[in-house]
This record gives C-alpha cells, sequence and structure tokens, in this order.
C-alpha cells in the first residue's frame, strides 16, 4: 500500500470516527477517497514547483508524480488507440515509458508558468463509473480557472485517468496529437515511441 | 449563466484562432463539432498562422514589453466595460435576469467608480465579477443546434451559430451608434484585449500552434470542449471521454 492510500485511508477513517478498514470494500471509490488523492497530486506538484529545481530535474519531478497518481497504463493504451491491440507487451512498455517522459515535460512546462500559485479544490461527484473532482487554479494576476481529476478504481486502485483545464480534456487532446504522429510516422508504433522521446 | 469571462472573451475574439478546436471530425469523439469544411477550414488556419506569425505574435511581443501590466489591464478593462451592455442584453433575452442585473451593476459600478471601466472594482471590491455573454450564447439558449464546425479568416476557431453571433455582435455594437468612426473605436476596443490574451498567453499558445503535430486539430478541439464548458458549465464532464469502456477488457485481459 502506497502513500497516498494510506493517507487516504487515514482520512477517511479519521472523517468517519469509527469506520474499520475491514468493514470497507476492497477500494471502493469514494468521493472522499478521490479529493484525497487529487489533494495529494496537487500538494506534489506544489512541492516540485517550489522545490528550486529547474529543467530535467523538475520534469523529472513531475513523471514520478504521474506515475504514483495517474493510471498510466490505461491512459498509455487510450493515447495509443488502435495499434495498442496489435503491439507487444515489450512495445507497450516502451511507449508507455516513453509518453510518460513526454507528457512530463509537455505538461511541466506549463504547471511551471503557475508558480506563486495554488489549486482549491471545491468539489467532487460521481460520473458514470468514475469521479470528478473540481478544483479552481488561483494565480497571482490571473481570473480563477478550472481544473479537474477524473479518478477510477477500475485499475484496481484510485488513480486519475484524465484532466480537463477549462473544459478541455488532455487525455482527448493527446489522443488527437499522438495519433497524428502516428499517422506521420506510418502507423510505426516503434517509430512513435522514439518520436515522444525527442518531444515535449 | 455563462460564467467564464476570460475564456470566453477569449473566443469570442480574433485571438481564439489560437484557442480554438473540437475533435477529430468523422466520428467525434465525446460529443465533439462535426467538421464538413475541414478543407476549407485548413487553408483559414493556415492564413491564421501565418498572420500571427508575421503581425500579431510580434506586436503582441512590442505591446507586452513596451506598457506595463497595470496599463496593458486597464485598456483590456476599458474594452471590456464597453462590452457590458451588449452581455446585459443578451442575457436579458436569454431570460437570465439575474445575471442581467448583475452585469447591470457591474457596468455601473465600473463605469463611475471603476473612471469609465478603465479600473475594475466591481470584480475586485463588490464580487462582481463579468459574466459575459453575446449573441452566439443566446442562440444556444434559444435551441438553436450549433451546426458545423468553422475556423473564421482572422477570428479563429467558431461554428455556424457562433459566426452568426459573432455577426450580430459586430453589427449591434453599441460604440457604433455613440461615434461616427466606427473603425477607430473598434480597433481601440478591439486590439488591446486581443495582444495583450495573445501576449499572457504567448507560451500556451505557441505550444498549440507552433509545437503540435497537427495544430489545426488540436484548436479544434479545445474549441469544442471549452466552448461545451462555457455553456453548460459542469454538466459538460458528462461528455468525459471513459478510456476504461474503450479497453477494459484488455486491460483485464494483460494483468
Amino acid at each position: 500500500m502506497d502513500n497516498a492510500l494510506t493517507r487516504r485511508y487515514a482520512i477517511l477513517a479519521g472523517a468517519s470516527g469509527a469506520l474499520s478498514l475491514g468493514a470497507l470494500p476492497a477500494l471502493a471509490l469514494t468521493e472522499a477517497g478521490a479529493r484525497a488523492l487529487i489533494g495529494n497530486v496537487v500538494a506534489d506538484i506544489n512541492r516540485a514547483i517550489n522545490s528550486g529545481k529547474t529543467g530535467g530535474a523538475l520534469f523529472s519531478d513531475f513523471e514520478k508524480i504521474f506515475t504514483k497518481y495517474a493510471d498510466v497504463p490505461t491512459i498509455s493504451r487510450s493515447i495509443l488507440g488502435p495499434p495498442a491491440r496489435g503491439a507487444s507487451n515489450a512495445q507497450l512498455r516502451a511507449f508507455s515509458q516513453s509518453l510518460t517522459g513526454y507528457l512530463s515535460r509537455k505538461y511541466g512546462r506549463r504547471f511551471r508558468d503557475f508558480k506563486g500559485g495554488e489549486v482549491e479544490i471545491v468539489g467532487a461527484r460521481k460520473l458514470k463509473s468514475f469521479l470528478e473532482v473540481r478544483g479552481l487554479v488561483k494565480a497571482p494576476g490571473s481570473a480563477p480557472y478550472a481544473v479537474s481529476f477524473m479518478v477510477s478504481d477500475r485499475s484496481g486502485r484510485d488513480k486519475f485517468f484524465d484532466m480537463l483545464i477549462e473544459g478541455i480534456s488532455l487525455l482527448k487532446a493527446e489522443r488527437a496529437e499522438v495519433g497524428a504522429i502516428l499517422d506521420r510516422v506510418g502507423g510505426d508504433v516503434d517509430k512513435l515511441t522514439a518520436e515522444l522521446r525527442r518531444l515535449g | 449563466m455563462i460564467h467564464h469571462p476570460s475564456f470566453s472573451r477569449v473566443c469570442a475574439l480574433p485571438i481564439a484562432i489560437f484557442i480554438g478546436l473540437s475533435a477529430c471530425s468523422p466520428t467525434p469523439q465525446g460529443g465533439g463539432i462535426s467538421d464538413p469544411y475541414e478543407s476549407a477550414n485548413r487553408v483559414s488556419h493556415s492564413v491564421n498562422k501565418g498572420v500571427d506569425t508575421a503581425v500579431l505574435r510580434p506586436v503582441s511581443q512590442a505591446y507586452g514589453t513596451v506598457l506595463p501590466n497595470g496599463v496593458r489591464r486597464s485598456l483590456s478593462n476599458f474594452a471590456s466595460n464597453l462590452d457590458e451592455p451588449r452581455s446585459m442584453v443578451n442575457h436579458i433575452v436569454q431570460g437570465d435576469l439575474e445575471d442581467a442585473a448583475h452585469t447591470f451593476f457591474r457596468f455601473a459600478v465600473n463605469s463611475t467608480i471603476g473612471v469609465l471601466g478603465l479600473f475594475d472594482p466591481a470584480t475586485g471590491d463588490f464580487g462582481l465579477a463579468e459574466r459575459e455573454t453575446g449573441f452566439g450564447d443566446t442562440l444556444a439558449v434559444w435551441g438553436v443546434r450549433q451546426g458545423a464546425y468553422l475556423e473564421l479568416p482572422l477570428f479563429g476557431p467558431s461554428s455556424e451559430r457562433a459566426a452568426l453571433g459573432l455577426v450580430v455582435d459586430i453589427v449591434t455594437n453599441p460604440l457604433s451608434s455613440i461615434t461616427n468612426d466606427s473603425t477607430e473605436a473598434s480597433v481601440a476596443t478591439f486590439a488591446p484585449p486581443v495582444l495583450n490574451t495573445r501576449y499572457e498567453l504567448s507560451d500556451t499558445i505557441d505550444a498549440l500552434l507552433y509545437e503540435s503535430e497537427d495544430s489545426y486539430a488540436q484548436s479544434r478541439l479545445f474549441y469544442s470542449e471549452n466552448r461545451r464548458f462555457q455553456l453548460d458549465g459542469q454538466n459538460s464532464a458528462e461528455s468525459t471521454f471513459d478510456p476504461y469502456d474503450e479497453i477494459f477488457g484488455e486491460v483485464e485481459g494483460d494483468r
């Protein structure tokens, strides 16, 4: 059980008083659990941004945060799309690794711009089979804007699989973007993996 | 009902060129926008990119470098204050009297205490944040369908419905009735917010336009997702793409 989950249960237990772990279904997704998970994500991102690290060291911190809290296998398969079905496990692992670095550099650069800002979690609610945790990003000198994390336990653990900024899904954006790169390299998954190592 | 002032302003303006987009054309994901005019739209997109590279980007950099933040903010405030009557009228015809009253008080406060709109005490001191709207939103409230995706030359990502709204907004601009020189007035109210947004979101817009593999597709996706978010607020998340539905069986088999 990793730290996030330990903390999640600590919060759950604290909130509900005498709730025993044994009484909980294995890893049921709850609003409190999802909020706590995203609270940890936000705290870790803030810590990284304000650590004074720059460039590669900072992006590597973001990569660790992403790997820890996001459902990386599902995100990878979804972004790769239909070719995921024909790919070997080794190819998928390599793609997933390269994608993680690409996303961490690309979005890490954006996060860096919000140094001094803060994310306030304003609510959580159930949508279909997952939960949306809604937040407001308050950066100095600009109007607050909305960010949402989509959290699911269908991987076996509570993990986030999408992040929406003012309604714009980064999962959808990357499915389109990586799909376009895949087209350029003639549908070759290995070439795509190599490209993503370079980009972002 | 439209409570996302900074983004709605952005998308209502030519700068929206850089922010907009929907999903992939034939079968859009998660209720994305249809794009039967994709080839013409892509031509507009290259024109818009060219205009950005040659004019908007360099001019906005100069604008942002020369003018201090406070001055830029005031010029943008002044411009958006002049749009408040339009927002108010549209809130009324949308049947949203609360937002109409909110917008009326905001306009009253900023036009007086805020020195003709140069400052925005309504947001800062009165908790009356901007609730911008326009005729495109009104058409949506009236039940007019969004129609096809359009990337307009200079004005950027739009839809058939939003483009009609834009035309009506321009024609009914209250400024044209109080000044004879409407071109000058348009430039004064139009340029500052566009330049300021292009400057402040410079890194994000540069990444979208110049680093994307397919900047047209990304703009279209951003536009349609953000537009739905502006119109439906929270409900727009209902259209979230669920990757588990698509690959759940495979993920199971893999473990």
